[in-house]
């Protein structure tokens, strides 16, 4: 499922990695921010919010990447040009990843800034919507979003345009070993 | 029809921009539909969301009670009313209790619906759109041509022109960089709004959820950033379990967009809580306007089944002519015509609802398989109910009802017709044919009708009978093509008889709401068909076929005159079309052609109403091969030719370019022949190409296949 779903992600536009552990995929995000200019300054800085690949990861380590905060507010995810979460499942049929919600700050990371990374565990992966919406309830969230592929456009003439309200990447990190976050 | 309405379709057919633009998105729509829905039994899913979108509609009351308790449950306010009056005033109401200064909206029809932007503009409160498309028609003081795609109708220089005043600086053509602009420009408005304002695509009884979806991100904007949340919502978007959404999410961007699923899809349920810690004030609005007096109406009820998808639009020969802004200010297209007929009013509908050309396009790719051609053939018959037929048209259909009157006419014709005769084609026909424009040339009425030809055919003894359905065109301008089915048909053992008093099949009353007129030709039609006992009634032509077989008994049960049921039934069990059986013919062995005939190229044209109502597109293409021929498939072959009928003659200026296109893909297949099943296409073909010079013989597939009988 993991191969169809990247190469439905992929198809949209999606960037799809998959690492065996947190820490080759943590090495690889810190890599990446660095490549694309992470700084503590406004348009630059990096948002990332609490999830499960956090947990057991001491954030001293992660002090020298200047511009990683993990404070989260309206104002710095405006001004942020990454934003890191971690989505619970993603749908092989369609490229999609879904997450609960309710809580704003996903929802300020993921939506505000140019680049979203979005952290998976490879055990979430389902084959499609159906089997989603028997483990994913209204009942148990109030906001629950779907993602497949960057902000798109084609209202002028039709020209397929990335970017338009929200992230213009996203960038989908699985990680193998994230365990039964589920 | 209006002269005003008359002037927007000229002004729009001669905008290249347009015309340009939504032929190129319509042919390309075609070919990604069909791949997003690669691996996917269309006809099953469709079957599933017009099941559940049904039961939704016939329980309108239950599930809006239910949603209402649901969503109140988790915290939602919610109000429901009838009448749009009302919706604005509890929108402005909330705005002003809660000091809101600046609104931002994700698109939502039903808002246009209710032209909410100037009402609340007049209170004083901003209004900003946010999905790209509306924003664009926004700036630019229009109201939208698609209900996906509200600004396909503007060009990337249009766009540009508006966005540098927008932003005061002067901008280029390039489309990337203008997306941005509205990325910047927008952004600071998200951010600084007190309210947001969205649709809903569908609304979930069971959870009293609902679900939005958008490809930019501006929905998860508008639901996530100002502290109050107002949605929307016509009650034709419940559904009643929180599992029928997959259907609808799996159908509805496929038909939109060809997309497997959009960008986004949020299904918000209840209050959330604000980046202030504070809880969203959120706001549901389920919203009725006609919509329960519809789901009452035992026709219209399945129009509540549309997902507003928009495909009917995209596939729609005409509306790639015309675009949308000719059908209205809200909703455009096929189900934009029956929508604007209840949302707002019949009369309303009078002039679009003429523009439906029945090809039957839409029906076909319909997710919600609703019966778009034949609602609005009801709201014709409902027009004409209430208005009463117009004068000339009343004139014409008395002679035609008058089998002995219309004939003498016809035969009359043949003669008037002669001086304006070159070669086979007339420029000027005489009655209710000679209001015509350029582009075709029409027929000569024939010189001796085939009822008449008829009588000097010598036919072998055979053991079996069949009644021949000539129909008008057949008659009395292509008698050949009768002569080719009798032989055909005698080369099989079959003996075919000429019921005399055969009349006009109905179709042209009919398709122009006259249904008290079609009922009398049907009634004639069905005493004159039935009165010899035979095993078939064959006919040649599509459309005729289809009144045979399916529109007697849609007639009378219109009309509620149930008497004559029984026998519309036991013909339209009799009846075929001539190519499946002919094809039947052949595959049993009784029908035998000339061997190892090397004929050459030949293009199909698929007839409208052969493809998509008889469901007959492959065997005249096997009948042809088999005689010896070469398939060479023409681009968009099942594409209408424009003819319609009278609608040729109601609308030159769409059935002219309609043609026009078809001719295009009929030459450039390189074949020096074009087959098809139906005269009335012969007629709008043949006329089309002997303007245009081309050296490309039309033929009806009964002539083709009656010169390779086996000797």
């Amino acid at each position: 499922m993991y191969e169809q779903f990247k190469t439905r992600a992929e198809g949209v536009s999606a960037e799809v990695y998959r690492f065996g552990t947190k820490a080759g995929a943590l090495d690889f995000i810190v890599g990446f921010l660095e490549r694309e200019g992470i700084a503590d300054e406004p348009q630059a800085h990096a948002l990332w919010t609490e999830c499960p690949f956090l947990d057991g990861i001491d954030r001293q380590t992660l002090a020298g990447v200047a511009g990683l905060k993990f404070e989260i507010t309206r104002d710095l995810a405006a001004d942020a040009r990454f934003g890191i979460s971690q989505m619970q499942w993603a749908l092989a049929d369609t490229g999609t990843l879904v997450q609960d919600s309710t809580a704003i700050d996903q929802r300020l990371v993921s939506s505000l800034p140019a680049i979203h990374i979005a952290l998976v565990p490879t055990s979430g992966i389902l084959p499609d919507m159906p089997a989603l919406l028997t483990r994913l309830h209204p009942a148990q969230s109030g906001y629950i979003a779907m993602i497949t592929g960057p902000s798109r456009t084609a209202d002028i003439e039709r020209v397929l345009t990335i970017g338009v309200h929200g992230p213009e990447r996203l960038v989908i990190v699985f990680v193998d070993d994230l365990g039964g976050a589920n | 029809m209006g002269t005003e309405f008359k002037e927007s379709i000229h002004k729009a057919v001669n905008d290249a921009n347009l015309t340009g633009a939504l032929g190129k998105f319509s042919e390309a729509y075609k070919v990604n539909r069909a791949k997003a829905y690669e691996g996917i039994d269309f006809e099953e899913l469709r079957g599933r969301i017009a099941e559940l979108k049904s039961y939704a509609a016939s329980h309108l009351d239950l599930l809006s009670d239910l949603f209402e308790q649901n969503a109140t449950a988790r915290g939602a306010k919610v109000f429901r009313t009838s009448d749009p009056v009302k919706v604005r005033e509890y929108i402005l109401t909330v705005a002003q209790e809660n000091g809101v200064k600046t609104v931002v909206k994700s698109k939502s029809m039903a808002t246009e619906e209710i032209h909410l932007n100037p009402y609340l503009e007049k209170a004083g409160i901003s209004v900003g759109e946010t999905d790209l498309g509306e924003w664009i028609i926004q700036l630019a003081g229009q109201t939208p041509s698609h209900m996906v795609m509200p600004a396909i109708h503007m060009t990337k220089e249009e766009v540009s022109d508006l966005f540098s005043k927008e932003v005061n600086e002067r901008l280029t053509s390039d489309i990337p960089r203008l997306v941005k602009v509205a990325r910047d420009r927008l952004r600071p408005m998200f951010l600084k709004a007190d309210m947001g304002i969205s649709g809903g695509n569908i609304a979930c009884a069971e959870t009293g959820s609902i679900v939005l979806m958008t490809n930019e991100g501006n929905a998860r904007l508008v639901t996530s950033l100002p502290r109050i949340h107002v949605a929307l919502v016509g009650i034709e978007k419940l559904v009643e379990k929180y599992a029928d959404i997959a259907p609808i999410l799996k159908a509805l961007p496929r038909s939109a967009t060809a997309q497997l699923l959009t960008s986004y899809v949020s299904i918000i349920t209840g209050p959330t809580p604000n980046d202030d810690g504070s809880m969203k004030d959120l706001h549901i609005i389920l919203m009725d306007n006609r919509r329960s007096e519809m789901a009452a109406d035992p026709k219209f009820k399945q129009a509540l089944q549309c997902i507003r998808c928009a495909s009917c639009l995209n596939v729609c020969p005409v509306y790639r002519l015309v675009g949308g802004h000719v059908f209205g200010k809200v909703y455009t297209g096929g189900i934009g015509t029956i929508l604007t007929a209840w949302f707002d009013e019949l009369k309303k509908s009078e002039d679009i609802q003429g523009l439906c050309i029945q090809c039957g396009a839409c029906k076909d790719v319909c997710p919600g398989r609703i019966d778009i051609p034949e609602l609005i053939m009801e709201i014709r018959r409902r027009l004409v109910q209430e208005q009463g037929v117009p004068m000339l048209q009343r004139a014409i259909y008395s002679v035609v009802n008058n089998r002995k009157l219309f004939h003498g006419m016809l035969r009359a014709a043949s003669i008037a017709g002669k001086p304006f005769t070159s070669g086979k084609f007339v420029r000027h026909l005489p009655m209710f044919l000679a209001d015509l424009t350029d582009g075709r040339s029409l027929p000569a009425i024939a010189a001796e009708p085939f009822r008449d030809r008829f009588k000097g055919i010598k036919q072998p003894e055979c053991t079996e009978k069949a009644a021949f359905y000539a129909g008008c065109l057949i008659d009395f301008a292509y008698p050949e093509q009768g002569e080719a089915v009798v032989s055909v048909l005698n080369k099989a053992g079959i003996r075919v008889i000429f019921p005399e008093e055969q009349t006009c099949c109905g179709a042209p009353a009919r398709y122009n709401g006259a249904y008290e007129t079609a009922a009398g030709n049907a009634i004639n039609n069905i005493r004159a068909l039935l009165a010899e006992d035979v095993r078939y009634v064959v006919s040649a032509c599509p459309t005729c076929t289809v009144a045979l077989e399916h529109e007697f008994i849609n007639t009378f049960e219109s009309l509620g005159q149930t008497e004559w049921i029984p026998k519309a039934r036991e013909l339209a069990a009799k009846t075929v079309d001539f190519s499946t059986l002919a094809k039947r013919l052949v595959d049993e062995g009784r029908l035998t052609l000339k061997e190892g005939q090397q004929l050459g190229r030949v293009t199909y044209h698929d007839s409208c109403h052969l493809k998509r109502t008889l469901k007959v597109s492959e065997q005249p293409r096997e009948l042809l091969r088999k005689a010896g021929y070469e398939l060479a498939e023409m681009f968009e072959c099942d594409m209408c030719c424009g003819m319609g009928g009278s609608y040729s003659l109601k609308l030159p200026e769409i059935s002219g370019p309609i043609l026009q296109r078809k001719l295009k893909n009929i030459k450039e297949t390189g074949a020096p022949v074009v087959a098809m099943d139906c005269p009335g296409c012969v007629m709008q073909i043949r006329g089309g190409l002997d303007q245009d010079g081309a050296a490309v013989q039309v033929r009806h597939t009964a002539e083709l296949l009656a010169e390779q009988l086996k000797e």
